[in-house]
């Protein structure tokens, strides 16, 4: 049995115990408020329909990381002697990508069973918070100075969180 | 060849995603539960005591609320004009873009505790120093 296979077969059962919980607080929300419970449910109905089309483009891109992502080339481009070069593309793959974060972990979580730095992901997850998409709304409601400001320090900052993962956690696994 | 590895690939990753829909749907619900328990106008009260208080405040909002980025934009444009700091308001827009209180047990569960938890907590602390440093370099620029 690989290391994967391991990880993928001891995560089941806190996968379930994980939603299993979530029930049960819906449970208790349930029996003591029970309308917002219900307004709750609704808004999950509506969130799901969303989240449809971009599992959808998860699978995709997670087919596409299995058939091009081989170790040989991981280990080169964002492996642990990876330099600078991992840094930006783990910076503009964060930039770019879109859609809600934990459909995006199973794709880091993949990553990382193949030899991606922590610090990478860190770096990944923090740039996110640059959204290309919706910076036209951000420019309305907080002015282009603003927006430019804020982008900067937050493209600065997912560089230094990935250089203080890469302390505290990447040492761990050396 | 080639076909023997998109079908090795095709069913791997249906496996990966079957192996997730708990915690895909478990996180569903439960951003559901708490953007539902957080109303808007509570927010609108906690502000206003000092800047390092509003800035922890705004932080500890946009970690524990989730959903769409758009949402903080809003809610942070609809603070800004209630009056609320800006300081406050670029610390609850980026805890919320990178902070995830309420997705933890999943980024836990795929990514591990330790990566997880010690990520959280540099967002958290990053997002109120981003905040002061966003607002200073304006001031300083003359915005």
């Amino acid at each position: 049995m690989t290391r994967i296979d391991a990880t993928r077969r001891n995560l089941r059962p806190g996968n379930w115990l994980f939603l299993l919980t979530v029930l049960a607080a819906y449970g208790v929300t349930g029996l003591v408020h029970a309308e917002l419970a219900t307004r709750a449910l609704e808004l999950f109905g509506d969130v799901m329909r969303k989240v449809i089309p971009a599992l959808g483009l998860v699978f995709v891109l997670l087919v596409i990381a299995d058939l091009l992502l081989q170790p040989q080339w991981i280990r080169r481009n964002l492996g642990r002697d990876a330099g600078v070069r991992a840094w930006l593309i783990a910076m503009f793959a964060g930039i770019l990508a879109t859609g809600p974060v934990y459909a995006w972990q199973a794709l880091l979580r993949e990553l990382r069973d193949k030899g991606v730095r922590a610090s990478l992901l860190a770096v990944f997850l923090y740039s996110r918070a640059v959204k290309l998409p919706l910076l036209p709304l951000m420019i309305h409601y907080f002015g282009t100075a603003y927006t430019l400001v804020l982008c900067l320090y937050l493209l600065g900052f997912s560089i230094l969180s990935g250089a203080l993962i890469a302390r505290l956690e990447d040492q761990q696994h050396l | 060849m080639l076909r023997q590895r998109l079908k090795t690939s095709l069913k791997k990753t249906v496996r990966t995603l079957v192996h997730l829909l708990p915690v895909i749907v478990g996180m569903l619900l439960l951003t559901s539960l708490a953007i539902t328990a957080f109303p808007e106008q509570i927010s609108a009260g906690l502000f206003g005591a000092n800047d390092l208080l509003d800035a922890l405040i705004g932080a500890s909002v946009g970690s524990i609320a989730a959903g769409h980025p758009l949402a903080s934009y809003l809610l942070g444009g609809e603070l800004l004009k209630n009056g609320v700091s800006l300081v406050a308001v670029t610390a609850l827009i980026v805890s919320w873009g990178t902070v995830g209180i309420v997705q933890l047990p999943a980024e836990a569960l795929l990514l591990g505790a330790r990566f997880a938890v010690y990520r959280n907590l540099i967002c958290f602390f990053s997002a109120i120093a981003v905040a002061f440093l966003c607002v200073y370099t304006l001031r300083l620029v003359g915005q």
